[in-house]
């Protein structure tokens, strides 16, 4: 793999990621990241509405008038994550069930149409492709991070193993609403401390 | 009393932005100054309820009758887009001053996920037309209550020192977060 494309696949993990650094698709991040799992289903739906997405963009980008190419993007989107939606109403119902309303909101998430305007309407197939599978891939990391630390905190377990003792009660504030902020709050801290010390050595 | 309870439960005890995470993005971004995040919320409650009259009556007259529930995202996405569009046209020309106080944020709406949540809660709660269009509104004047006062409490800070390890969105999150936990004092009014 020559070095741009290995670039463009590694930008989202750490440097650009979605959630971490570009503050982008909060609403499902904080609204979904309540469990390990819940936070790993919603990443890997938006990771393949992404891929679907930046492909379908990249190979109609020429053809698409410059006017109305917002539009445009919102109906691909729009399409990509209604199929994804009926396949896991289908397939994965108590995830589907779980996720709720955050499944057909992921056609208004910054980060998809972000990557279709900045990325996708510029670049060839191959290189929209690596492009989203490391946005994905970064999103889906920080969700499920998110989701463990919250799971552990708030429910005493680990992608629903509980290592709880009798008699003893987790913090239940933080798989509710005001612990998703607090979480995300001290996840970038030890995030941005971690880089600025990296970046010294 | 049913519309009370809706109020109620919308704007204080399921609040919009700090229980159910609608409209982060522009509680995070808009929020540095009450005047603007009036500005934000004014737009949003207009936007708001009427794109829920649109979806509403497109949702009942076309999509349910035949069976095209599935074309809802769709739809609904793209009607928002036109009207936010309509809205801004209609505005510039009917009148200039609200335009000048609502311009900048109009075209910010369309990418809101709190309106196209809020049009997709509607029909999925199966509510009537009234109360449909009263949920939709007491959703947005929830935002508008919590942005507001995320402004004002966003403004003190501006004047206090903050760690550095919190500065920028580390100190805003934790903000939101004492924020919403002082929304769950809430809980419970109104079932």
């Amino acid at each position: 793999m020559d070095k741009t494309s290995l670039q463009n696949l590694t930008r989202g993990l750490v440097a650009e990621n979605p959630i971490l650094v570009m503050m982008l698709g909060m609403c499902p991040t904080l609204g979904v990241s309540t469990s390990a799992l819940n936070g790993l289903g919603m990443g890997s739906a938006t990771l393949l509405v992404l891929l679907f997405s930046n492909a379908a963009i990249s190979l109609v980008k020429d053809i698409i008038p410059p006017l109305v190419r917002i539009p445009s993007y919102i109906v691909i989107i729009a399409t990509i994550v209604t199929v994804v939606d009926l396949l896991m109403a289908a397939y994965l119902p108590a995830l589907h069930a779980a996720l709720g309303i955050y499944i057909p909101l992921i056609v208004v998430n910054c980060i998809i149409l972000g990557r279709a305007e900045a990325f996708a309407s510029k670049n060839t197939l191959g290189q929209s492709l690596l492009d989203a599978l490391g946005m994905g891939i970064g999103f889906t990391l920080a969700l499920t991070t998110l989701g463990i630390i919250r799971e552990i905190l708030g429910n005493g377990s680990v992608f629903g193993l509980s290592f709880l003792g009798e008699g003893e009660s987790p913090i239940l504030l933080f798989i509710m609403p005001p612990g998703a902020f607090l979480a995300l709050a001290f996840m970038i801290i030890v995030f941005n401390h971690l880089r600025k010390r990296e970046a010294k050595s | 009393m049913t519309y009370l309870l809706i109020f109620i439960s919308a704007v204080l005890v399921n609040n919009i932005v700090l229980s159910q995470f609608l409209g982060i993005c522009p509680f995070l971004g808009v929020s540095k100054k009450i005047s603007t995040a009036l500005g934000m919320g004014v737009a949003v409650m207009f936007v708001m309820t009427f794109s829920t009259l649109a979806t509403f009556l497109i949702y009942h007259t076309l999509l349910k009758p035949y069976n095209l529930e599935y074309m809802t995202t769709i739809t609904f996405i793209l009607v928002i887009a036109a009207l936010v569009q309509m809205v801004e046209i209609i505005i510039k020309k009917a009148s200039p001053p609200l335009y000048q106080a609502l311009g900048i944020f109009l075209p910010l709406i369309t990418t809101n996920c709190a309106v196209l949540g809020i049009a997709i809660l509607t029909v999925q709660k199966d509510y009537a037309l009234l109360p449909g269009v009263c949920f939709a509104l007491a959703n947005a004047m929830g935002f508008t209550l919590a942005i507001v006062i995320f402004a004002g409490i966003r403004e003190r800070l501006a004047y206090t020192k903050i760690p550095q390890v919190l500065q920028g969105t580390p100190i805003s999150l934790i903000t939101a977060g004492l924020l919403s936990m002082a929304f769950m004092g809430f809980a419970g009014i109104g079932r």
